[in-house]
């Protein structure tokens, strides 16, 4: 496999047998082709490795655990609490779970640890497929693995090398605070994880608790109008058992498990916690476009993992409601079809310099009115990234006589300024003594500009002396 | 060809008509601007609510949107209930709407990546009673994506408004494509009002009614939004108001 590291061109995996030959991990392709002659090569994908990573971990959640995620790029974490008698004990567990992956072709090296971070190194570092770390004693176990076993990145790794660090155990020993400043804070976070002092929760699959509604086939279905209504009689029964116990769905997500033993899911995600099932029907149907049910679905479940209490309400029965209308039927609608992040309120930051004067808030979150003053004009368009112009301005303070922005010339008739707008210094140290006038300038078509010049026009210490335009007026 | 002068049946006809193009709309509502020169010469003596209106930037205007964009906060600000604004670009300066009228809690944004998925956002605003209206800044508007979101509009009473903007000015050529909105205007930079000393004064406009549904077109020279989302005619220089304007105490400064 190769994939890219940088610009060039490398190894990103191998298997045995060119493994055998020489091939090393990281090495450059065209040195690999050279050393060994008919080398078979083939293009890193990673999203489709992730995909199948993901598969996997829903089949492992199937057979051994509740709680399972991908541990990227390549492993699989299951928490195997309360879980590991079902297969026998841990050591059974491990070896049905590599003779089952044996069985599709898939090599595995399988470690069960106290923690992720150890059950991580210990699968890939302990030169043995299978390893059952004895509980409690974390430190015998990984204290002579190397560092890479820490999920770190490679320059992280390569650091500590230089540092003369090779062994997990070598790191504990050193005292963390001078390590954390030579290197960043990642590998005590990391020595951290692996020896249990830090938590590191698993994002699982799903949650064991999450209340369920499924309904399985006798027939496959696969026809998309079928599949529709059988979501929404799910969805009828799942906000049936969610109003019985007072909670809301925050998200919905619905597996159909296919003929073939594949589980396409597809999920919602609501601003507020609701169970009106109309409306959450309405939501998923939309997105049963993206299920492909291959040669038919044989189980639909849907689960609302991470319900959220929402109590009965009065709702207004005569007229409209006075004051503000629910508008989060709408924003659900919109957000789970732009995608999450892109239905937003523009709300004020506490801030003088206008790009960072607004900031992004969720869309139900009430907002309040702007802060500052509005007696000083603001532009309807402001540029996320000010572009330089070329001006014709007196020194220190008068506005432009004339400037030219993207090849145009334009003399100024009329200006307003300056607003004087000082650098934030508890942002950055570089801000402490900058400062940027604002004018305000009309040309003569009547077109109006928002440019400021970086720097008070006389200390250079303020700024460039350079002009910007950083919007347009209505 | 004016009303006054066509034949008294000719006259019963179109009302007819009207009658019966507003028994499928919500409601026949209208809203006014305030302002005579304009609201005399629309249908209805105001912007229809449950329609769809085109506003364009004249000039650069086409590319920036920055005067079209302030139109329709200004309309939308005289109307009760958020707000749904669907854009592309997040270039659109918060505070400014607030200055035309329209505050921050007024107003949800909903950002797309292509032009679809806002003509999308837009048709489900419409549909969602409750908002005050629906702005969408789109460079192409064709027939079928018009109709849509002016029944969407009809249906439910509230305005859509289609900030059109393009990328290149030579785009900006169709705006003449017919298209199903009622109404169509052009908003471009006119030299802001002059003040007795130097400084900007009150924004100004050259607006252009380009086309309406049972109307005239008309242009109309007009001072920007105020803060209530008003527009204002020009006084003339003889008139002129001498109380201070927030430009004036600027200039002297």
């Amino acid at each position: 496999m190769v994939g890219r590291v940088g610009r060039r061109r490398a190894v990103a995996s191998l298997n045995t047998a060119a493994a055998e030959a020489g091939v090393r991990l990281g090495q450059a392709v065209a040195h690999a082709t050279a050393m060994v002659p008919g080398l078979v090569l083939q293009d890193l994908d990673p999203a489709g490795d992730a995909a199948a990573l993901d598969r996997l971990a829903l089949w492992a959640q199937r057979l051994y655990s509740p709680v399972v995620a991908a541990d990227a790029p390549d492993g699989l974490v299951i928490d195997a609490t309360g879980a590991a008698h079902l297969c026998g004990g841990e050591e059974k567990m491990l070896i049905d779970i590599r003779a089952r992956l044996e069985k599709v072709g898939l090599q595995s090296q399988v470690a069960i640890a106290d923690t992720w971070g150890a059950a991580h190194a210990l699968a890939r570092y302990a030169r043995r497929a299978i390893f059952v770390a004895e509980p409690g004693v974390i430190g015998r176990h990984v204290s002579g693995l190397p560092v890479s076993a820490l999920r770190l990145p490679i320059s992280t790794v390569e650091a500590l090398g230089r540092l003369g660090f090779d062994t997990i155990g070598e790191l504990e020993a050193t005292s963390k605070g001078p390590l954390a400043h030579r290197v960043g804070y990642a590998p005590v976070r990391r020595l951290d994880q692996a020896f249990g002092r830090h938590a590191e929760p698993i994002e699982p699959v799903m949650a064991p608790e999450t209340l369920t509604a499924r309904r399985a086939f006798a027939e496959p279905i696969g026809a998309p109008e079928t599949m529709a209504r059988y979501v929404t009689q799910l969805v009828a029964e799942l906000c049936a058992g969610l109003e019985a116990v007072s909670l809301g769905a925050r998200r919905l997500d619905a597996y159909f498990v296919r003929v073939d033993n594949r589980t396409e899911t597809a999920r919602i995600a609501m601003a507020a916690p609701s169970r009106d099932a109309k409306r959450l029907a309405r939501l998923l149907c939309e997105k049963l476009e993206t299920v492909d049910p291959g040669f038919g679905v044989e189980k639909i479940i849907l689960a609302a993992p991470g319900a959220e209490s929402l109590v009965f309400k009065q709702t207004e029965s005569l007229g409209d409601a006075e004051g503000s209308a629910d508008l989060s039927g709408l924003v659900d609608t919109l957000t789970n079809r732009l995608g999450a992040g892109h239905v937003y309120r523009l709300a004020s930051a506490e801030s003088d310099l206008p790009e960072r004067s607004v900031r992004a808030a969720p869309a139900l979150e009430t907002v309040e009115d702007f802060s500052w003053p509005l007696d000083w004009p603001r532009p309807a368009r402001l540029f996320a990234r000010p572009e330089p112009v070329e001006t014709v301005a007196l020194l220190p303070d008068a506005p432009p006589a004339a400037f030219t922005w993207r090849g145009v010339r334009r003399r100024v008739r009329c200006a307003d300024g300056p607003e004087r707008v000082f650098g934030e210094w508890w942002k950055a140290d570089a801000e402490l003594a900058r400062s940027r006038d604002y004018y305000q300038v009309e040309d003569d078509a009547g077109e109006r500009f928002w440019l400021y010049r970086d720097g008070d026009g006389e200390d250079p210490a303020t700024g460039s002396q350079r002009w910007f335009i950083a919007g347009i007026f209505a | 060809m004016s009303l006054h002068r066509s034949p008294a049946a000719l006259d019963a006809l179109r009302r007819q008509v009207r009658l019966i193009e507003l028994a499928d709309c919500a409601t026949g509502r209208v809203l006014p601007f305030g302002v005579a020169g304009i609201d005399d010469r629309l249908p209805g003596q105001g912007l229809a609510m449950g329609a769809l209106h085109e506003v364009a930037g004249g000039a650069e205007g086409a590319l920036h949107g920055a005067a079209a964009a302030s139109f329709a906060a200004g309309i939308l600000a005289r109307a009760d209930g958020p707000v749904l604004w669907c854009l592309r670009q997040r270039d659109l300066f918060a505070p400014a709407l607030a200055q035309a009228g329209l505050p921050p809690k007024r107003v949800i944004f909903a950002e797309a990546g292509d032009e679809a998925a806002i003509l999308g956002a837009m048709e489900e605003g419409l549909k969602y009673r409750g908002l005050a209206g629906v702005v969408g800044e789109v460079a192409k508007l064709s027939m079928t994506a018009s109709r849509r979101l002016q029944l969407a509009a009809e249906k439910s009473g509230q305005m859509a408004i289609a900030i059109r903007r393009w990328r290149r000015i030579a785009d900006a050529a169709d705006l003449g494509q017919p298209t199903a909105a009622a109404t169509r205007w052009r908003v471009s930079a006119l030299p802001s009002s002059p003040l007795p000393t130097a400084g900007v004064g009150r924004p100004r406009w050259l607006l252009e009614l380009l086309r309406c549904r049972a109307g005239e077109a008309f242009d109309i020279e007009i001072e920007a939004c105020d803060a209530k989302g008003h527009l204002r005619l020009p006084a003339a220089m003889a008139d002129r108001s001498a109380s201070p304007q927030p430009g004036q105490e600027r200039a002297a400064a």
